[in-house]
């Protein structure tokens, strides 16, 4: 294993204030709006949050394709690049890179992967399978067409698409969903990344298929050692598949713990109320996460102080409305960001 | 592929009989029959017409006879190219015409590729770069080109390449090769003075083309598989050109099937004015002088073309989209 000469502290990718805004006629939405937290090897995070907290664009900022133009970018975002000789190499800044320059395209598909939310969009409709996925390996690899369709199949056969020889020349639409989702994972780890982003990969499947895909996640993550995120508003997927967990809210990661922890021992009012609204029993799988009273604040119209304030229980008026509390550590590896637990490690420190 | 193909086909023939029958119609439509009228002609040339001849004729062409009998002559000797006779030009219409169609293709195949070769780039520029500088001029440019009257255009070139350049430019041939018969000189001469009418008739569909060719890529451009092709780490160029580029490509076939209609239909004005020996002017003269067959041969002729055309561009969108093909 050559991760073993890496020391343990040396995390994959590390996101430190990640702020992610865009600029709309409308006015301007932080999408992402001071993100930290870190992916250390091997490991498997989970990002959690309702509809339109920031996950995807989480994602899609540290690959550096969310909006083109028209998104503007703060923070740091530290990647470990992979040498050639699959050692660890130099540190990236990925927010400093060019956009669409040469180094980030070395890095898209061959060192960080992303799947999307919806496998029936993410394939174009007029290409096979086959001939994106063999595009993948060629863009990193240079092999010729006929190593690289050998090469596609065998990642097809490892992501169990049966008859992986006749499906790679496949239109999507000729896939079920289900089909369409495994050569999504095949496409994205076929360049063997050091990172998967899973935006809701199993969102648009049915509980049966959902299941077989996460288990296919997990088995090839061990296989290749990778580190993934795997972001979802589903914390069933989170306790069966993540170590440690960053719960967003309004573009805010505001709690950071293990799983444990955070199912056991959930300090933000905003994920005790994500876990008080899992229904005990035959809880409808897929089904989008609406569990705290009143609805997420509109982007453009953010709340003063603490974000989650205006649907809080706890909140305190004068104090949440107010000012945004930094990340308190309760315990090494677990932090929250909420006045109930102080005002955040730095200004606690300051105010003494 | 090949069913698809074969059922396409098939479903043509409908088409096509409507259409014969819609020509033949229109060659009845006069009052008189045909022979009364070719008759006169003939007896105002001087001849004497004597009664076998007409008997002969008549039952040629069915006259008197119920109307099914008459249309069933007259497919079956349009069938192997016999269209008639022209009292106009006193010739009949198959010799008239086939010249003419010729050079309508010609003219219309010549200003097609010349609107895809322009407003396909221009398209793609204006969508991948929207609201910049660029964008901004070929909007301008496009709209000037759609409002701007073709005929004033071929007025304005006529003019600017008769000062400037010294040509003549009147016709598709120069006087020597008008009626000379095919050689390579007479393809060069027809070259030389394609590009005026081809320009002009270009320009509109040109301007058009930009249009929806900019409005297509701007809808496919978000589409989340521009996204995936982005995040595998392809250079952006490449992935335009075949990914979005492609789907948004599919209308733009589309367009072949109606290209020849509105040449010929939207261009007579052009015609007359740059003097072609197209069918466009023929079909007009021929209507003002009640010229039946010869109008009614070129209706049916550029109809069953549109639908080959409509027929080509069907097969080649399914070559595109294997959505269509597979369904
Ligand atoms: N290209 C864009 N331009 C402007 N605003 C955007 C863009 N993409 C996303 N947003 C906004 O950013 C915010 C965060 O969106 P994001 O897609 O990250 O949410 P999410 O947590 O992934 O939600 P979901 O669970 O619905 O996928 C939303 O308010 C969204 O409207
Ligand atoms: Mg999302």
């Amino acid at each position: 294993m050559q991760n073993q000469t890496v020391p343990s502290d040396s995390p994959l990718l590390e996101l430190r204030d990640l702020r992610t805004g865009f600029a709309l006629r409308e006015g301007y939405v932080k999408a992402v709006d001071g993100a930290s937290f870190s992916v250390a090897r091997g490991e498997t995070i989970g990002v959690v949050g309702e509809s339109g907290c920031g996950k995807s664009i989480t994602a899609r900022t540290i690959l550096r394709i969310a909006g083109t133009n028209d998104s503007e970018l703060g923070g740091e975002a530290l990647f470990r690049r992979r040498t050639r000789d699959g050692r660890p190499g130099e540190v990236v800044d990925l927010l400093k890179l060019a956009p669409n320059g040469r180094e980030i395209r070395s890095i898209r598909g061959a060192e960080i992967a992303m799947i999307f939310q919806e496998p029936m969009t993410a394939f174009s409709p007029v290409h096979t399978i086959g001939n994106q996925i063999i595009e993948a390996i060629q863009l990193h690899h240079p092999v010729s067409k006929d190593e690289a369709r050998a090469t596609a199949i065998d990642m097809l056969r490892r992501v169990e698409m049966s008859n992986a020889e006749r499906r790679i020349d496949a239109y999507p639409h000729q896939l079920s969903g289900g089909m369409r989702q495994r050569a999504m994972i095949a496409m994205a780890l076929v360049c063997r990344p050091q990172l998967l982003l899973a935006d809701e990969p199993t969102t648009a499947l049915d509980v049966t298929t959902q299941a077989q895909i996460l288990a296919l996640i997990r088995q090839l993550k061990a296989e290749l050692g990778m580190s993934v995120m795997m972001i979802t508003h589903d914390l069933g997927v989170v306790a069966e598949t993540a170590q440690n967990v960053a719960v967003m809210y309004l573009g805010k990661v505001v709690e950071y713990a293990d799983v444990r922890a955070l199912f056991h021992d959930p300090k933000h009012p905003y994920t005790q109320a994500l876990l008080a609204s899992i229904p005990k029993l035959g809880r409808e799988a897929g089904a989008r996460l609406h569990p705290v009273k009143g609805m997420v604040p509109s982007p453009f119209n953010r709340p003063r102080g603490c974000p989650f304030n205006t649907r809080c229980p706890k909140a305190m008026p004068g104090v949440c409305d107010v000012d945004m509390p930094g990340p308190t550590t309760i315990k090494p590896g677990h932090t929250v960001s909420c006045f109930l637990y102080g005002a955040g490690d730095t200004r606690t420190e300051a105010a003494q | 592929m090949g069913r698809y193909i074969i059922q396409r086909i098939v479903l043509t023939i409908p088409t096509i009989f409507a259409i014969s029958i819609v020509s033949f119609v229109i060659i009845q439509l006069p009052p008189g029959d045909f022979l009364t009228a070719y008759i006169t002609t003939l007896e105002s040339g001087g001849q004497v017409v004597d009664q076998a001849q007409i008997d002969a004729l008549r039952n040629q062409y069915g006259l008197g006879e119920p109307v099914h009998i008459q249309y069933l002559k007259w497919i079956s000797r349009t069938l192997v190219g016999d269209f008639g006779y022209s009292f106009q030009w006193q010739r009949p219409v198959s010799e008239l015409i086939g010249e003419r169609m010729l050079m309508t293709i010609i003219l219309s195949v010549a200003s097609l590729l010349l609107v895809w070769a322009i407003s396909l780039p221009i398209g793609i520029y204006s969508a991948v770069k929207q609201y910049s500088p660029g964008d901004y001029f070929f909007t301008f440019i496009s709209f000037i080109g759609l409002g701007i009257p073709n005929f004033l255009l071929a007025l304005v070139l006529m003019w600017w390449a008769y000062s400037y350049l010294g040509m003549s430019v009147g016709g598709l041939f120069s006087q020597q090769y008008a009626d000379a018969p095919w050689s390579l000189a007479r393809v060069l001469d027809l070259l030389a003075h394609l590009w005026i009418p081809a320009i002009v008739l270009a320009v509109g569909g040109i301007a058009g083309l930009i249009r929806i060719m900019r409005a297509n890529l701007l809808d496919e451009l978000p589409r989340l598989y521009v996204t995936t092709a982005r995040a595998k780490g392809m250079k952006e160029g490449r992935l335009v050109l075949k990914y979005p580029v492609r789907v948004a490509l599919n209308p733009f076939v589309s367009t072949i099937g109606w290209t020849l209609p509105g040449l010929v239909s939207g261009s007579i004005i052009v015609s007359v004015v740059l003097n072609l020996p197209t069918t466009g002017p023929m079909l007009l003269t021929a209507l003002q002088s009640q010229d039946m067959y010869l109008a009614g041969a070129i209706l049916l002729l550029l109809s069953v073309l549109t639908v080959i055309g409509t027929l080509i561009s069907d097969i080649l969108l399914a070559w595109l989209d294997p959505r269509i093909r597979f369904n």
